[in-house]
């Protein structure tokens, strides 16, 4: 019997490699789940893309859940989102805010120009300061941000129609269930 | 001679990318400079995640070590600038994670593992004296031969 103990152990060593493998399949290492998920938004004042007189708060945003998605012309990715934010995303219904982190506001509004400006408002987050604020640490993030101003969910990555199904639609549900 | 100083330029080199790598920030004395030093490179950059803020170059590491810095200038001690930047970022951006029940596994698996195979060998050493207590060589050791 005591022969078979080094078989057992290498079965179970099998099994937690295994295992191991299996789970990474499942979870990106590289996300690191946000701390702000269920806390209110960090409080923010910025100029508005283009118009840099007028500025938008975190107080004006409130009363109705948004998207704040996290872009910038500098971001590959983003690219590769971008058609997402111009049909699907638009198609939800909910503003969608753009926070456009350490960019050219110039470079800014000329990739709008050429690839379709999907937002209702675009704030500019030129300094990336506002950008810490909200744990931003690789563009494309997308918040979505509920009517009292608390962050109920973020996607880190380009969003894509799995995402939406499998994310974002049960997480307005959970939003259209508790506020009739 | 020349080839040899031109060899030794060259060999030099590599260094100036490395005098690039972390912007200089203007640091108000020796021991300041030392505390960002050791706090920078205690904590870890979100993006390239295997990097310390201190050696990173990723932009959001830029960002991040001058938000460090400044926090520094206005006072704040090490613990408040841990927790500003766990609060936004997680635990994920500390080194060395805090003793408490999730990270219990991580602090104390180790260990346990350890008392497990020491446990082992005991018994076998224990079993194995019993079963023969005078031959010191394991000639006539036919069943437990692992």
């Amino acid at each position: 019997m005591s022969r078979l103990i080094p078989f057992f152990a290498f079965i179970a060593l099998v099994g937690l490699f295994g295992f191991g493998i299996w789970w990474n399949t499942r979870h990106d290492q590289h996300e690191i789940v946000s701390p702000l998920i269920d806390k209110p938004a960090p409080a923010f004042v910025l100029p508005v893309l283009g118009e840099p007189a007028r500025t938008v708060d975190k107080a004006s945003l409130l009363g109705k859940p948004y998207f704040l998605n996290v872009f910038a012309s500098w971001c590959i990715e983003c690219v590769h989102e971008h058609p997402m934010l111009m049909t699907d995303m638009k198609q939800l219904g909910l503003p969608l805010v753009g926070f456009n982190y350490k960019d050219d506001p110039e470079a800014a509004t000329s990739w709008l120009a050429e690839h379709g400006n999907p937002f209702d408002v675009i704030v500019a987050d030129r300094d990336g300061r506002a950008g810490i604020d909200f744990g931003v640490y690789a563009a494309p993030e997308t918040f979505l941000v509920d009517a009292k101003g608390v962050i109920r969910y973020k996607r880190i990555g380009p969003i894509t129609p799995d995402v939406i199904e499998k994310e974002i639609r049960p997480a307005l549900a959970a939003l259209a269930k508790e506020a009739p | 001679m020349r080839r040899a100083l031109l060899w030794f330029a060259l060999c030099l080199l590599p260094m100036l990318a490395m005098a690039q790598a972390i912007q200089p920030l203007p640091f108000r004395d020796r021991a300041e400079e030392v505390r960002f030093q050791k706090l920078s490179s205690e904590l870890r950059c979100p993006m390239c995640q295997n990097e310390t803020l201190a050696d990173s170059n990723a932009p959001i590491a830029h960002d991040l070590r001058r938000q460090v810095f400044e926090m520094i200038q206005a006072g704040k001690s090490d613990d408040e600038i841990k927790s500003y930047l766990v609060d936004r970022y997680s635990q994920f951006v500390l080194y060395k994670p805090p003793v408490e029940p999730s990270t219990w596994l991580l602090w104390f698996g180790p260990l346990v593992v350890l008392a497990a195979g020491a446990i082992v060998v005991a018994v076998q050493v224990r079993r194995r004296a019993r079963q023969n207590p005078t031959a010191a060589t394991p000639a006539n050791d036919t069943e437990d031969d692992w």
